[in-house]
């Protein structure tokens, strides 16, 4: 079989490509979470929202994947990186598999990943690495819109029905112990930092915490106390979920390697 | 060479060829959609740099490819590159490309401060390409496609789309 070779893990040995997927797969994750509401959204227009949001996402994603593919060489390709990784080779946090459950899931999963990827992006345009800033200034401008969607939603649902407001506090309680995985550096975060590549994460937690914070307050939700919190993901151990989502996601080039359409 | 009012050059030869290619979603040349980044001949080699408006816009594979095809038709040999720095901004459509946005009935973006404005409903500035009034509102800030904002009239009913301001 061919494609038992496509299969085999990259090379460990690229911090850079490791910094890569630590970025993108969060968004390629979420994306396809997004994407599952096609067809399925509350109304016509968050549906339409929703769609376009993951669309932006899948688009910054493949700038990402096809930098990280002319890295590793070997004529791998952004798709490669997709539909033929393992789940342990998928660096995401775990915030972003957590199952769509309910609309209040749904936003509070983007609002909680919208408010870090634009600190995230807006350190990264001063990267030294030209792509991945030019990827940065480009993503930004999207995910400004993107970030203003989801925190709107927060403050529609907070402060909306005492329904919406009960869903929407429950999402956030239950969501609250993945918001903090973010600013976990990994080996090649590190790596990546002292290199004048990526961003110092640790730096970026208060001023999250306290934009959040300032959201919530105005969506008359409470800000969760919590102690531990939920890590893992960024090092390639993933919830339960993750299996589920992946073998939905690469299930086409599995079965049929090299498809096109 | 022509220079564009995004002050980006075109070569002589090859401007009527690219602005005969339209966005496959909106008919607007991706010249007055300011796509083209760069379009220089080398001998026969045309060499054209092209930028993505949106990050996931589906049309941008399918642009390079027509740009392609209508060189080649043209007889020029094509080198096409898709660059995303700097970043597409809404600032690069001409005058011709808004006047086209509206004709399709696409409200064209307006300024940035107004557009904040528009889509946060402080104020009613948006045209109604229907009846002209400004009496209008936003339905949702992602409409057909990701550039897109929907709004409706709220004198004359009618829904349209407002191209948002990317900057
Ligand atoms: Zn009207």
């Amino acid at each position: 079989m061919s494609n038992t070779e496509k299969i085999t893990p990259y090379p460990k040995a690229i911090d850079k490509v490791e910094f890569i997927y630590g970025i993108a797969d969060s968004s390629l994750i979420l994306a396809q979470r997004l994407s599952e509401l096609t067809g399925h959204g509350p109304t016509l227009e968050t549906d339409m929202a929703l769609t376009n949001i993951a669309l932006d996402l899948f688009g910054q994603v493949r700038s990402y994947y096809q930098y990280a593919a002319k890295l590793i060489g070997d004529n791998k390709t952004e798709d490669d990186l997709a539909f033929f990784r393992t789940e342990r080779e998928f660096k995401n946090v775990l915030l972003v598999e957590i199952p769509n459950k309910d609309f209040a899931y749904v936003i509070g999963k983007q609002f909680l990943y919208d408010q870090f990827h634009y600190l995230l992006l807006r350190e990264l345009q001063k990267s030294e690495d030209v792509t991945i800033a030019a990827i940065a200034r480009k993503s930004i401008k999207e995910t400004a819109y993107h970030k203003e969607f989801s925190s709107n939603w927060i403050k529609r649902l907070g402060d909306g029905t005492e329904e919406s407001h009960k869903r929407m506090q429950t999402a956030i309680d239950d969501l609250w112990k993945y918001s903090d995985e973010f600013f976990y550096p990994t080996a090649a975060d590190k790596k990546m930092l002292e290199e004048g590549v990526g961003v110092n994460l640790e730096e970026l937690r208060k001023e999250y915490r306290s934009n959040i914070a300032e959201v919530l307050e105005e969506a008359t939700l409470e800000i969760p106390e919590l102690e531990y919190f939920q890590k893992g993901g960024k090092d390639g151990r993933h919830t339960e979920h993750m299996g589920h989502l992946l073998s939905e996601m690469q299930y086409m080039q599995r079965t049929y390697p090299g498809m096109e359409w | 060479m022509v220079v564009l009012e995004n002050k980006v050059e075109i070569d002589k030869k090859l401007f009527p060829v690219l602005k005969a290619v339209n966005d496959p979603e909106i008919p607007v040349s991706i010249i007055d959609m300011g796509m083209v980044r760069e379009a220089v001949l080398e001998e026969n080699i045309a060499k054209v740099k092209i930028t993505p408006t949106y990050s996931g816009c589906p049309a941008t594979d399918m642009i390079a490819f027509d740009v392609k095809m209508a060189l080649e038709q043209a007889g020029f040999n094509p080198e096409v590159e898709s660059v995303i720095d700097p970043p597409w901004t809404t600032d690069w459509i001409t005058e011709e490309g808004k006047k086209a946005l509206e004709k399709f009935g696409i409200v064209a973006p307006v300024d940035a401060t107004s557009d904040k404005k528009a889509l946060m409903g402080e104020k009613h500035i948006l045209k109604c390409l229907n009846c002209g009034s400004t009496h209008t509102e936003m339905v949702s800030q992602f409409g057909s496609t990701a550039c897109k904002a929907q709004f409706r009239c709220l004198d004359c009913g009618e829904p349209f789309d407002y191209f948002k301001c990317l900057i």
